[in-house]
């Protein structure tokens, strides 16, 4: 079975990169999932979603992107964000802190990022 | 001992110390260069994705955008000087602040105002002190900027390139930032990020053919939502780079005033023991002296 390159880049730095089978996001229209062959296609990630990355062998990497877009070429997918966190490195207990300091003080744009945040962590806002 | 001897000594003391601060502040300089270029090469591949998605985008649609509009009587310019937070690196400050002097000159020959947004202390009390007015400062982050600085100054700068000249906006804008060259060599430049330049060229683009999307949503939203963010991305370049210009400089300056001391301490140390010779022979020829006065009688 063909498999997808996919990359997950941050500002920051590069958060992660492998195959995979299926990359399922949300963009701005709705949430498409992309298989290896997709035409290449352009778009912006919805405010506060997460990606998953479904690896063969039934692996699957989730990770919570702010402020991003996807990418799909022929040689894979890029998704590019300007905050973006796997799921394995998020503190749930802290992205909650953070959700409720946000709610706190109004903050719509870091209230969305920590919602992203503790659902690529598992856990519902 | 002599009094001359005491005085030499003192100062060989206060080298000393002096001396193990600069080294110090060389060792600590050493270890952010190497961070900071970390830090620059980590922000390479969403820099070099986002300049691939643009140009995609740029190739297949006509793009028409007020942040790519070259402004025809542009009478305002902005000049982003970005220089460091604390002194002792050399003439890193000097030179970035002497380019952004020389931008000026220019500017003004055109027949433009320049308005300057600073990011450093080193900058904004350059400006102060020459009572000069500047329309935006920064401080606190040189050493280590965060993509989160980077945005608020780049929102900043794209608000007042949006607004219009006539209510306080600029037309276009400069940024000077230091080129990290080598470990030996940093230049300051000055490059202009506003409005931005679609390049029409017919080699190929690195890395391979770019891609013929389709947008989700229209070619006009994404532009609209991808330019601020690659506009953030420059700036966010420009301080990295900048940064680890900084911790080059210092460490540099730092290294030769370690050497200084070095060199000071030996020639003191020379001066305190011809003094402390002059003393014992000063004394020894008095004793013999005397005695031979005593004898004499």
């Amino acid at each position: 079975m063909a498999e997808l390159h996919v990359e997950v880049v941050a500002v920051e730095r590069e958060v992660w990169s492998g195959e995979a089978v299926e990359v399922i996001a949300r963009t701005t229209e709705g949430e498409l999932g992309i298989l290896p062959g997709h035409a290449p296609l352009l778009g912006e990630l919805a405010a506060g979603a997460t990606v998953r990355i479904l690896q063969a062998g039934g692996g699957e990497v989730l990770a919570a992107v702010h402020g991003g877009f996807l990418s799909v070429t022929d040689s894979g997918v890029t998704v590019l964000a300007e905050v973006a966190e796997l799921a394995d490195d998020i503190d749930a207990a802290r992205a909650r802190t953070a959700l409720e300091r946000a709610r706190g003080e109004g903050d719509k744009d870091a209230e969305r990022r920590a919602q992203s945040r503790l659902a690529a962590a598992g856990q519902s806002a | 001992m002599g009094a001359q001897v005491r005085v030499y000594r003192r100062r060989i003391r206060s080298v000393q110390s002096t001396k193990k601060i600069t080294r110090a502040m060389e060792l600590i300089a050493a270890s952010r260069i190497v961070k900071a270029q970390q830090r620059v090469n980590a922000a390479k591949p969403y820099a070099l994705q986002i300049t691939r998605v643009i140009s995609a985008l740029a190739s297949q649609s006509v793009i028409d955008h007020p942040l790519l509009q070259e402004k025809p009587d542009a009478s305002r310019s902005a000049v982003l000087v970005i220089s460091s937070d604390r002194g002792l690196a050399g003439g890193y400050n000097a030179n970035a602040i002497k380019t952004a002097a020389s931008l000026e000159a220019r500017i003004r020959e055109e027949g433009k105002t320049p308005v300057p947004y600073l990011i450093g202390r080193k900058a904004v009390g350059y400006y102060k002190f020459r009572g000069r007015e500047a329309a935006d400062s920064w401080t606190g982050f040189s050493e280590q900027p965060t993509y989160e600085d980077a945005r608020v100054v780049a929102d900043a700068l794209i608000a007042a390139f949006l607004t219009p000249t006539d209510e306080g906006g600029v037309d276009e804008i400069h940024v000077i930032h230091t080129e990290y060259a080598s470990a030996l060599t940093q230049r300051p430049v000055a490059n202009r990020i506003l409005p931005l330049v679609v390049e029409e060229s017919d080699a190929p683009p690195p890395e391979g053919a770019l891609p013929l999307y389709e947008f989700e949503p229209s070619a006009a939203t994404l532009l609209d939502s991808l330019l601020p963010r690659y506009v953030q991305t420059r700036v966010y370049a420009a301080l990295l780079e900048s940064a680890a210009s900084e911790s080059a400089s210092r460490r540099r300056a730092m290294k030769a005033a370690t050497d200084n001391a070095d060199e000071l301490i030996k020639s003191l140390t020379r001066a305190a023991n011809s003094a402390r010779q002059a003393d014992i022979t000063q004394e020894i020829s008095e004793i013999v002296g005397g005695a031979a006065a005593l004898s004499d009688s």
